[in-house]
């Protein structure tokens, strides 16, 4: 087709609809290597009229270099840049097209349907209202056709079509199409997608693309760009409660306080009574605020600010939701989890989750199970790896509103982030609360802290002794203890060895039972440490995460971090428990050091060399520091 | 319930990613270029942030050799609108006499523009800094991220870049680091001009059709700004009916022939006749590759 046709084409399409009315569609394109998908890309960008001149200039100068006929144009050419990038090594994780008819502005995310394709086309499909699953005609359903459909159901897509391209290839078939059809409605309505479309397309010539193939007059449903142009776009939010995220407090003087976010949910008015989540209060709705002066009422996708009758505190990351049906509170949940991160998700490690606007800390527990994207099964699973999915309750330090992924995915979907690179390394999608700790009241007891360390005539701290196996770590800790006896003051040693013969003895050595291992010591450590006890920890301790953890469940100052640094080749030699050898013959896995790495302590409260103290020199070196920082009194 | 149109829906995604570096950045900055671009950006943060002013100020990389009518607008908007406006020039360029026509383009803008914008963000110290840079610019851009993070020597590490889900960004950085973020990324050239149009936004007057003093150099028509440009024997200078698709130091920016003197002429003339917004920009045409170059080397 010479771009004079391509334009007709365009012009037998119904007129044009003003910029103030064009709506905007969001879709993903899904399809596996060679099904076609960058040529029906090409194709769309091609018969909108998108695609400025010049690139329409290469596109037929590349096709006839390619040795195609004249008029045969090789679109996929036109999305190339992409290949050139993966050759340097770049990553993509979607590409975004845009491109315009005279009804709808389109935004396609672009997922690359290769080794990353998961946390791909989540990323893309987080964003879009629609998807178009690519079909080989002459493959049928495969294995990629039903993950694309999973995933895009999972994320909450209600609309999917689906292409079923090459379709000259086996001679325009109406059966084979019709079976395809079936096969994966079928499939479609084990994931709750209630309609899907299906169309038959041949890419290349644009067949059922831009206009009706006459190579199909069996088939009566709409063109793909007929589809695109009608399908209903979510006005679906706006019937749902009206929920708000607080993003920014404005407070430009003393007589104005509003709170500016994207609208969420529903339809907000002034008079309206709204209830401020997760604190609970009540308010009115006294303006709806812009720029371009008052609404009436703003609808959910609207950015407006709000002002109240009354003074209510709201922060960012509450959610100010409607009161007839307001929004959940929960400081437990249960959640599917997607991990995008390089190193696998460890439960019971600390990391930060972002939902809407608000930040928290908290943690992910044992897996429910992981799920085969492939087969859909539930299988049994300790972590996630990049790219797996898996359900599993969700542990925040406070309690958030929310709703269910499935009503609403801003108040439903948060990310996790990694609390030392501040990597985002996974995705959630939140399913209900779970009531445990909330039934769990606090108990407060009479006696506390203060009482008791009073009646021991002492300061409780913890003294974290961190470094690779053989550093020195239980001698020092020992020879501290034998001290602070000496001084008649009241102590513990936690033993990294010790504890794991009861307490942990069902833990071994693997990055998620590490995790788990010192979350237990640093919750004992802080049970002692309330017990009035000045508590001394000899644990490895490995990651920089979990002492962190370990120091933020402590009170300010009460967390003395001692790195006892001894380089590997010195601890090795040492080797008073014949471990190194074992770990180098290879007996032993994930040992700190050899195979598992060793994050040293970026700001440790002490250091100690072992190289250049004896134990005892630097046992003294502590006791020192304790009283310098007031935890000993100075005889 | 009728939908929100496409204009509605990219205008509330914008300010929502505005408001989100208000409330995370410590320090954020907004670069004005005082294009197009720019002009809606501005316009979109002055909405995001109403009643109150700009959390953030403005900053202008000022290469001294813009058109001068763009540095008239700068000025007028910076006063109109109250504007906290930041104009930085590299001193050491100045001193030096650097020039796109002494040293070329590429000395040119190495020095006047990625260093002199090195050193304003780190005498500074923002750590979070808004372009106006969209992903239809050019096909390598397609795959580009709203929030785009930098080293401590702002250099950018493509394979450390972060998913973004939802409308949920994650802005939290280490000490040092920087963020570049691109509210208008989902923007295209068409929509930027029809919303300058639904809302009115003014725009530096070089965008509309006029007769302009302009010598042809190099496949692209040069337009002679001021007395600094230096004629080569046997060019002259011509009064053509010519406008910019896009604006920058002059001497680098090839005019379009075009009877566009209109915000409906420069759409209608967008809508029908094709052709990419970066040809005039005599930089890009080094190569695409060179643009990835240029940005691991943290030009914007
Ligand atoms: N005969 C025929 N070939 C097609 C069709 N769609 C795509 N192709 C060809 O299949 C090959 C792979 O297409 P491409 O668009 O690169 O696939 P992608 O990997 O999914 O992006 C190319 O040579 C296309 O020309 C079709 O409907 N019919």
């Amino acid at each position: 087709m010479s771009p004079a046709q391509n334009t007709k084409a365009a012009a037998t399409r119904p007129a044009a609809i003003p910029d103030s009315q064009k709506t905007l569609l969001r879709f993903i394109t899904c399809g596996s290597v060679d099904d076609g998908k960058s040529t029906l890309i090409g194709r769309l960008l091609y018969d909108s009229g998108s695609l400025a001149d010049d690139q329409v200039e290469t596109l037929v100068n590349d096709s006839r270099k390619a040795g195609r006929p004249e008029g045969d144009l090789d679109f996929s050419y036109l999305l190339d840049g992409l290949s050139a990038e993966r050759e340097q090594g770049i990553t993509i994780d979607v590409a975004w097209r845009f491109f315009s008819t005279p009804k709808r502005s389109f935004i396609i995310a672009d997922t690359p349907g290769h080794e990353q394709y998961t946390r791909n086309m989540v990323t893309g499909a987080s964003v879009a209202d629609a998807a178009i699953i690519l079909i080989d005609a002459r493959k049928g359903v495969l294995v990629q056709t039903r993950r694309h459909g999973y995933i895009a159901a999972l994320l909450g897509i209600k609309h999917l079509v689906l292409a079923v391209n090459k379709m000259d290839l086996i001679g325009w078939n109406r059966e084979t199409f019709e079976s395809i059809r079936e096969v994966y409605a079928a499939f479609a309505r084990k994931l709750g997608v209630e309609t899907i479309t299906a169309i038959p397309t041949a890419a290349p010539t644009g067949d059922n693309v831009a206009s009706k193939s006459v190579n199909t007059p069996w088939y009566s449903g709409p063109t793909l760009f007929e589809y695109l142009e009608t399908v209903q776009v979510e006005t679906d939010l706006q019937a749902a409660p009206f929920r708000f995220p607080v993003q920014w407090v404005n407070r430009p003087s003393q007589d104005f306080r509003g709170f500016a976010g994207q609208i969420a949910g529903g339809t907000v008015k002034p008079d309206d009574r709204v209830r401020v989540l997760p604190s609970g209060r009540e308010a009115t709705i006294a303006r709806v605020v812009t720029k371009d002066g008052d609404l009436d009422a703003g609808v959910a996708g609207q950015s407006v600010t709000l002002t109240f009758k009354e003074e209510v505190d709201v922060s960012r990351g509450d959610v100010i939701s409607s009161i007839v049906h307001p929004a959940g509170v929960s400081d437990q949940f249960e959640a599917t989890v997607i991990w995008m991160g390089d190193q696998p998700m460890l439960p019971g490690r600390p990391y930060m989750f972002k939902i809407g606007a608000a930040m928290v800390s908290g943690s992910l527990a044992q897996l429910k199970y992981q799920v085969n994207i492939d087969t859909l099964e539930h299988t049994a699973a300790r972590t996630l790896t990049l790219n797996d999915i898996g359900v599993c309750t969700v542990s925040l330090d406070r309690r958030i509103a929310f709703d269910a992924y499935a009503e609403n995915r801003d108040t439903g979907g948060f990310i996790v982030i990694d609390r030392i690179s501040n990597a985002t390394v996974g995705a959630g999608l939140l399913h209900f609360a779970l009531r445990r700790s909330q039934n769990i009241a606090w108990q407060t007891t009479s006696i506390d802290k203060k009482v008791r360390a009073a009646a021991k005539g002492q300061s409780p701290c913890v003294l974290w002794f961190t470094g690779l196996s053989g550093a020195g770590k239980s001698t020092i800790a020992n020879i501290v203890e034998t001290r602070l006896h000496a001084l008649g003051l009241h102590s513990y040693l936690l033993d990294g060895d010790n504890i794991r013969h009861g307490l942990n003895k069902d833990l071994g050595f693997t990055p998620a039972d590490r995790v788990e291992n010192i979350r237990r010591v640093a919750e004992v450590a802080k049970l002692m440490a309330d017990a009035g006890l000045i508590t001394v920890v000899a644990f490895i301790s490995p990651y920089r995460a979990e002492r962190q953890m370990a120091r933020d469940l402590m009170e300010k100052g009460e967390f003395i971090e001692v790195y006892v640094d001894t380089p590997l080749g010195v601890a090795e030699t040492r080797d008073p428990k014949g471990l190194y050898k074992k770990a180098r013959a290879g007996e032993i896995k994930n040992f700190t050091g050899i195979d598992s790495p060793y994050e040293p302590p970026e700001h440790p409260e002490m250091r100690i060399d072992t190289t250049s103290l004896t134990p005892e020199q630097a046992a003294d070196r502590v006791i020192e520091h304790l009283r310098q920082i007031g935890i000993l009194g100075g005889q | 319930m009728t939908a929100l149109t496409h204009l509605q829906r990219l205008e509330a995604e914008s300010i929502h990613i505005l408001r989100e570096v208000a409330a995370e950045a410590k320090k954020p900055v907004m670069m004005y270029s005082i294009g197009k671009d720019s002009a809606v950006m501005l316009h979109l943060a002055l909405k995001a942030f109403h009643p109150a002013k700009l959390p953030f100020p403005l900053l202008h990389v000022d290469t001294t050799w813009k058109f001068r009518e763009m540095i008239t607008f700068r000025d007028a908007t910076a006063r109109e609108l109250g504007l906290d406006l930041m104009v930085h020039t590299n001193p050491e360029g100045l001193a030096q006499g650097i020039g796109p026509f002494t040293h070329g383009s590429e000395v040119h803008t190495d020095v006047m523009k990625t260093q002199a914008l090195k050193q304003a963000l780190d005498a500074n110290g923002f750590d979070l800094i808004i372009g106006g840079a969209r992903r239809d610019e050019e096909k390598s851009r397609a795959k580009e991220r709203i929030f785009s993070f930098r080293t401590p020597t702002h250099h950018w590490n493509p394979k450390d870049q972060r998913p973004e889900l939802w409308r949920t960004y994650n802005l939290r950085i280490n000490a040092g680091e920087s963020v570049r973020v691109f509210p208008l990324s989902n923007w295209t050239e068409l929509d930027v001009w029809r919303y300058i149009r639904l809302e009115g936004i003014p725009v530096v007057p070089l965008y509309f059709a006029k007769e302009r003093p302009v010598v042809a150099r190099g496949g692209q028509l040069i337009m002679k700004d001021d007395d600094r440009f230096p004629l080569a024997p046997g060019e002259k200078v011509e009064m053509m009916m010519v406008r910019f698709r896009t604006l920058g130091c002059y001497p680098l920016t090839g005019a379009v022939e075009s009877d566009a003197a209109t915000l409906d002429g420069i759409i209608e003339e967008l809508e029908t006749s094709r052709s990419s917004e970066r040809t005039g920009r005599v930089i890009d045409h080094d190569g695409a590759a060179s643009m990835e170059r240029k940005k691991q080397e943290g030009y914007f």
